[in-house]
C-alpha cells in the first residue's frame, strides 16, 4: 500500500506548504493570475500549481517581455506554454520602449519601466486581485520581510516596514478595495530547496541554467544585465553539488543590484517583484 | 548531515538590549555560517566611523543589504551545525514589536530565552516568557547572557536562573538548559568557557542539538479542515491538509457541523499514482463516495474522535490591534479554513504578565492578554489547545487586519460535549445557507414582534414598516393578527391557550420566514410574557420584541375597530386590559411610545432601527 509520501521529508514538507497556499490563494481571491519570469522558481511554481490543482493551472500565467530577454527564453516559454496547456498572457511596456528605454539609461531605471511598469499595466488590465510571484525569502535581505500574502497599495508599492502580523497559516485575505496581494508560495524555499525538487521531480528547465564552455547562468533575467558565472554543472544534479559548496548568492550576476546599495529594496518598494 | 533534513526553526525572545542580536551575531560567527573575512570587514569599517564594533552589527549589516555576497537575513537567519541546519525566524531587532515576535514563536519549535546577567529578569522576558506558553512552546532554554560584566559569577548565575525558574515553573514550564554566556565575549556560545569552570552543563549550541524536532501529529485523531471543492474533469475532489491524524481510503468521514457523512473513495493526486494513505501535514484531494454537500471550513473527522461543535467559548487571547479589543465588539474569528463572525461576550479577565495577577476591565490593549469569552452566530467544529494545537487556535481580524490570537480553553467545552448530538434528528438542511440568502437579499432575516394593547397601533405601524423596506427593496411581510386568525389559527378562540396555542404557531410561521431570509413582522397583542420568551427561545439571535405602548385610556379612546366599546358592553368576553391581563415586556429591544408618537413618526423610529440592525455590514 502506498502512502502519499512514506515520511514527509523537507522537499515534501515544503510542498504540502506551497499547495496550502496555492489553494487559500485560489479560493480567497477573485482574479489571480501568476507571474512567469520563465526562471527556474517560477517553472516551479508552475509544477506546484499544477499540484495544487491536479494537474490544471486555473489562472492565467503572465509574462512581462522586456524585449531583452534572452531569445531561448521566449522559445522555452512558448513550448511549455503549449504542452502545460497555460492561458498564457504577455504584456510589454511598448511606449518605454519606443521611447528608447534600455539598460543605457540606468539599470534601475529600465527596470522600473519595463518590468515593474509592464507589470502594473498587465495587472490594471487583467483586474487581478492577487498575483502569485515566485520569490524567496533566502534570495536578499528585502525579501526575507516578506509575507506569504503581502498587501500591495493602489499604486502597487510595499510597505516593508510595517508587515501585518502572519502567523498559524491564516494569511490576509482581507484587504481595502484598491488594494491587491502579492501570494509567495515559495516564501520558505531557499535555492538549494528549489534545484532539489527539480531534481525529484523532473521539472524541464531552460537549457541556460546548465554550463556550457565553463559558464552558466545562476539566475535569469534580461540579456544585457544578466551575467553567466563561471562553473562545470552541467545538469541538475552538478548544480546541486556546486550549491552545496558555495557561499556566494545568486543574485551576485545581477547587475541591477549592484548599483547603489538600497537599489533592489526601491525597486521592491515601488512593486518590481 | 541528511540533504534533505528540515531545519529546526527556532527563535530568540527577551527583553530588550538582553543581547538577542549580540548572540545570533555569535551564534552565526561560531557556526561558520558567516562569509570568511565578514566579521574583519565589519571591524574594519567600525574603526573607520570610530564606533566601537558590535556583533549584532553583523544582523544590522545582513539587514541594511550592504552585502551582497550572502544570503541570510534578519527574518530567516539559516546555520548549520554537525548535527542539522537551523532556522532562527523573525530575529527581533532593536526596536520590538510583539507582533514580530508572536510571527516568529508561532511558527518555532524551540526558543532561546535570553535574560541580562546584570539586570535579571524584566517586564519583556516575563511577557515573552508567557506568550511562548501560551503558544504552547514547550522546548525552551535560557541564556544567561551579559556573564562578563558579573565577572562570570556563580552565585549571580544562580539568582537570575532561580528568578527565571520560578517564574517559567508558576507558566508550567521546565527550561531545557539554563546557560550561562557571554555574547559579547564569546563564552560557552560553541564551546565550554573557560571563565565559568563551575559550569558543567551544555553550550547555547549543545543545547539547540539537544531539541526534538517536532513531528507531524499522525498520532492525534483525525482533523481535515475543507480548504476547498473543486470539480476537475468530472471528479468532485474535496482539498485540505491533514492537520492531525491519517486517513484512507474507505474510511467513513463525518464533516462537521453538518453532520453528514461519506466514505473516502479516493485520493487524488499529480502526477496520478495510486495512493491509499495520506496524513498529517500533507494537502490532499478526496472523492467521496456520495454526493453530500461539503463546504469550506467544515472539518471532516471520524464518528469516533469528533471535534467540539459551539457557538460560545472561552479562550486565551493575545492583542496585536491597533485598537483596543473591546468587550461587545464583533470581529471576524478565522480557525482553519473557517471564518466566523463572533461577539465578545464578556472579557473575563485580562492577565497581568508580570505578577500573573489577573483584573478585570472592559478592553484589552495592545500587547495585552486577556481570557474571553467570545459567541458566533455560526456553530465552530473546533479543539481544546490542550487536545489539539492545530485546531485549538484562531485569530481575530479587525477591519482588514490580523489583530489577535488565541487559544480554545477547555473550560465549558466538556459539557457542550456531554449535550446530546443531533444524531437521530433527521431533519433535511437546506444546501443554500442563511448567510447566502442574507448576501443576496442585501440584508439580514429576522423577527419583528410587535406586542401591545388592541389600539395601540401595531397593525398601523407593522403596515407602514413593511412598506418603506418593501420599498428599500428589503423582504418583509406581516403577519397580522386578525389575519391569521382567518386561517391559520381558525380553529382558536381567546382562552388562554387558544391564546398560547396561536403565538406559538405565529412564533413557527414567522421563524421559518426568518429562514426564508426574510423580515417578519408580527402585529399581535401576545399578552403573555411566557409565550413572547417561548418565541424568542425559538431563535434568540434574531428575535427583536417592540413594545407598542399607549396607556388603556387612549387606547380605549382610539377604538379603532370598536372592540373595547363591545367589551365593556359585555359583548367580547375574555378582552386584554378589560377583562384579561396585559404582561408589559421587561426588556423589549424597542420601545414605541405612541401617545406621544405619530403613526409616521413610529414608523420611522421602528424603520430606522430595523435597518440598523439587519443591514449587512462591509
Ligand atoms: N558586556 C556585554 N555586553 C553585551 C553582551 N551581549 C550584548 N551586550 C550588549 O548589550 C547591548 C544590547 O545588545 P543587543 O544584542 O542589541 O540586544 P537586543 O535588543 O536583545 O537584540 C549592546 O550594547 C551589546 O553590546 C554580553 O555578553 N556582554
Amino acid at each position: 500500500m502506498l502512502g502519499l509520501c512514506d515520511a514527509m521529508n523537507h522537499l515534501d514538507a515544503l510542498e504540502n506548504e506551497s499547495v496550502y497556499i496555492f489553494r487559500e490563494a485560489f479560493n480567497r481571491l477573485d482574479k489571480i493570475a501568476m507571474l512567469w519570469s520563465i526562471g527556474k522558481d517560477s517553472n516551479v511554481m508552475l509544477w506546484l500549481a499544477r499540484k495544487a490543482f491536479f494537474g490544471h493551472v486555473p489562472f492565467p500565467v503572465l509574462h512581462v517581455d522586456t524585449s531583452y530577454k534572452i531569445p531561448e527564453m521566449i522559445e522555452f516559454r512558448d513550448r511549455m506554454a503549449k504542452e502545460w496547456n497555460l492561458n498564457l498572457v504577455v504584456g510589454q511596456n511598448r511606449q518605454a520602449l519606443a521611447a528608447g528605454m534600455s539598460p543605457d539609461q540606468g539599470r534601475v531605471n529600465c527596470c522600473s519601466a519595463l518590468k515593474t511598469e509592464g507589470l502594473k499595466d498587465l495587472v490594471a488590465q487583467g483586474g487581478y486581485t492577487g498575483i502569485f510571484a515566485g520569490i524567496r525569502r533566502d534570495e536578499e535581505g528585502t525579501r526575507a520581510k516578506e509575507r506569504v500574502f503581502s498587501p500591495r497599495n493602489e499604486s502597487a508599492e510595499w510597505d516593508f516596514k510595517d508587515q501585518p502580523p502572519e502567523f498559524w497559516n491564516q494569511y490576509k485575505t482581507d484587504f481595502a478595495p484598491g488594494t491587491h496581494l502579492r501570494i509567495h508560495p515559495l516564501l520558505a524555499w531557499t535555492e538549494l530547496d528549489v534545484w532539489r525538487y527539480i531534481q525529484r521531480e523532473n521539472i524541464p528547465m531552460v537549457s541556460l541554467y546548465y554550463a556550457k564552455n565553463g559558464k552558466r547562468y545562476r539566475s535569469l533575467g534580461c540579456a544585457p544585465c544578466t551575467g553567466s558565472i563561471d562553473s562545470q554543472a552541467a545538469n541538475v544534479a552538478e548544480i546541486i553539488a556546486e550549491l552545496e559548496s558555495t557561499n556566494t548568492s545568486e543574485r551576485a550576476g545581477r547587475a541591477q543590484d549592484k548599483e547603489s546599495e538600497d537599489a533592489f529594496e526601491r525597486l521592491r518598494a515601488q512593486g518590481y517583484m | 548531515m541528511e540533504a534533505n533534513r528540515s531545519p529546526l526553526k527556532i527563535v530568540i525572545v527577551g527583553h530588550v538590549d538582553h543581547g538577542k542580536s549580540t548572540l545570533v551575531g555569535r551564534i552565526l560567527h561560531e557556526t561558520k555560517a558567516l562569509p570568511d573575512g565578514k566579521v574583519d570587514y565589519l571591524k574594519a569599517v567600525c574603526e573607520r566611523r570610530g564606533m566601537p564594533f558590535e556583533w549584532a552589527f553583523v544582523m544590522d549589516a545582513l539587514q541594511a543589504e550592504r552585502d551582497q555576497g550572502i544570503t541570510i537575513d534578519t527574518a530567516q537567519i539559516r546555520f548549520k551545525t554537525d548535527l542539522r541546519p537551523y532556522v532562527i525566524i523573525d530575529a527581533p531587532g532593536h526596536k520590538e514589536f510583539l507582533k514580530n515576535m508572536v510571527s516568529g514563536a508561532a511558527a518555532a519549535e524551540a526558543a532561546v530565552l535570553v535574560v541580562d546577567a546584570q539586570e535579571g529578569v524584566r517586564e519583556q522576558s516575563r511577557r515573552h516568557g508567557y506568550l511562548l506558553h501560551l503558544l504552547g512552546l514547550t522546548q525552551v532554554m535560557v541564556a544567561i547572557n551579559k556573564m562578563d560584566l558579573v565577572g562570570y559569577d556563580q552565585d549571580r548565575y544562580q539568582q537570575v536562573a532561580a528568578e527565571i525558574t520560578d517564574y517559567l515553573g508558576s507558566l508550567g514550564i521546565t527550561p531545557a538548559f539554563i546557560v550561562p554566556v557571554s555574547g559579547r565575549q564569546g563564552d560557552c556560545i560553541a564551546a565550554a568557557s573557560a571563565a565559568m569552570p563551575w559550569y558543567q552543563g551544555p553550550t547555547l549550541v549543545e543545547g539547540l542539538d539537544r531539541f526534538t524536532a517536532s513531528q507531524p501529529p499522525v498520532g492525534q485523531p483525525l482533523r481535515l479542515p475543507v480548504q476547498d471543492v473543486y470539480k476537475f474533469d468530472a471528479r468532485r475532489i474535496v482539498a485540505g491538509r491533514i492537520e492531525t491524524g491519517r486517513l484512507q481510503v474507505g474510511d467513513s468521514l463525518v464533516f462537521s457541523p453538518s453532520g453528514k457523512s461519506a466514505r473516502v473513495s479516493g485520493i487524488e493526486s499529480w502526477p496520478s499514482r495510486d495512493v491509499q494513505s495520506a496524513e498529517a501535514g500533507q494537502s490532499v484531494g478526496i472523492t467521496l463516495d456520495e454526493h453530500i454537500f461539503v463546504e469550506r471550513g467544515d472539518v471532516a473527522h471520524l464518528a469516533s474522535q469528533p471535534p467540539h461543535v459551539v457557538n460560545r467559548f472561552r479562550a486565551h487571547v493575545f492583542w496585536l490591534g491597533r485598537q483596543p479589543l473591546l468587550a461587545g465588539n464583533q470581529y471576524k474569528l478565522k480557525i482553519n479554513t473557517g471564518s466566523h463572525q463572533v461577539r465578545v461576550e464578556t472579557i473575563e479577565r485580562i492577565v497581568d504578565v508580570e505578577t500573573l495577577s489577573n483584573h478585570q476591565a472592559a478592553q484589552v490593549e495592545r500587547n495585552g492578554v486577556a481570557e474571553v469569552i467570545l459567541r458566533s452566530r455560526t456553530p465552530i467544529p473546533l479543539d481544546a489547545f490542550a487536545d489539539n494545537q492545530l485546531t485549538g487556535r484562531f485569530v481575530l481580524v479587525d477591519g482588514f487586519d490580523t489583530a489577535g490570537g488565541g487559544v480554545i480553553s477547555r473550560d465549558g467545552l466538556a459539557a457542550a460535549r456531554s449535550a446530546p448530538r443531533s444524531t437521530n434528528i433527521t431533519e433535511v438542511s437546506h444546501t443554500a445557507s442563511m448567510q447566502t440568502r442574507w448576501q443576496m437579499n442585501g440584508h439580514k432575516g429576522g423577527v419583528i414582534w410587535l406586542t401591545g394593547l388592541s389600539g395601540a397601533g401595531k397593525s398601523t405601524i407593522a403596515m407602514e414598516l413593511e412598506r418603506r423596506l418593501v420599498r428599500k427593496g428589503w423582504q418583509a411581510f406581516v403577519l397580522d393578527g386578525d389575519n391569521v386568525r382567518a386561517g391559520l389559527c381558525s380553529d382558536l378562540g381567546f382562552a388562554p391557550d387558544d391564546r398560547r396555542e396561536n403565538i406559538r404557531r405565529v412564533g413557527e410561521v414567522a421563524h421559518l420566514l426568518t429562514q426564508a431570509g426574510l423580515i417578519a413582522i408580527t402585529a399581535f397583542i401576545s399578552p403573555y410574557r411566557e409565550d413572547r420568551e417561548n418565541v424568542r427561545a425559538m431563535g434568540p439571535d434574531v428575535f427583536h420584541e417592540v413594545f407598542v405602548q399607549a396607556p388603556l385610556s387612549t387606547c380605549e379612546q382610539r377604538d379603532p375597530k370598536g372592540l373595547y366599546r363591545k367589551a365593556r358592553a359585555g359583548e367580547i368576553p375574555d378582552f386584554t386590559g378589560i377583562h384579561a391581563p396585559y404582561e408589559d415586556p421587561r426588556a423589549p429591544e424597542l420601545i414605541i411610545d405612541t401617545d406621544t408618537m405619530s403613526v409616521d413618526e413610529a414608523a420611522e423610529a421602528i424603520f430606522g432601527y430595523v435597518v440598523e440592525c439587519f443591514q449587512i455590514k462591509a
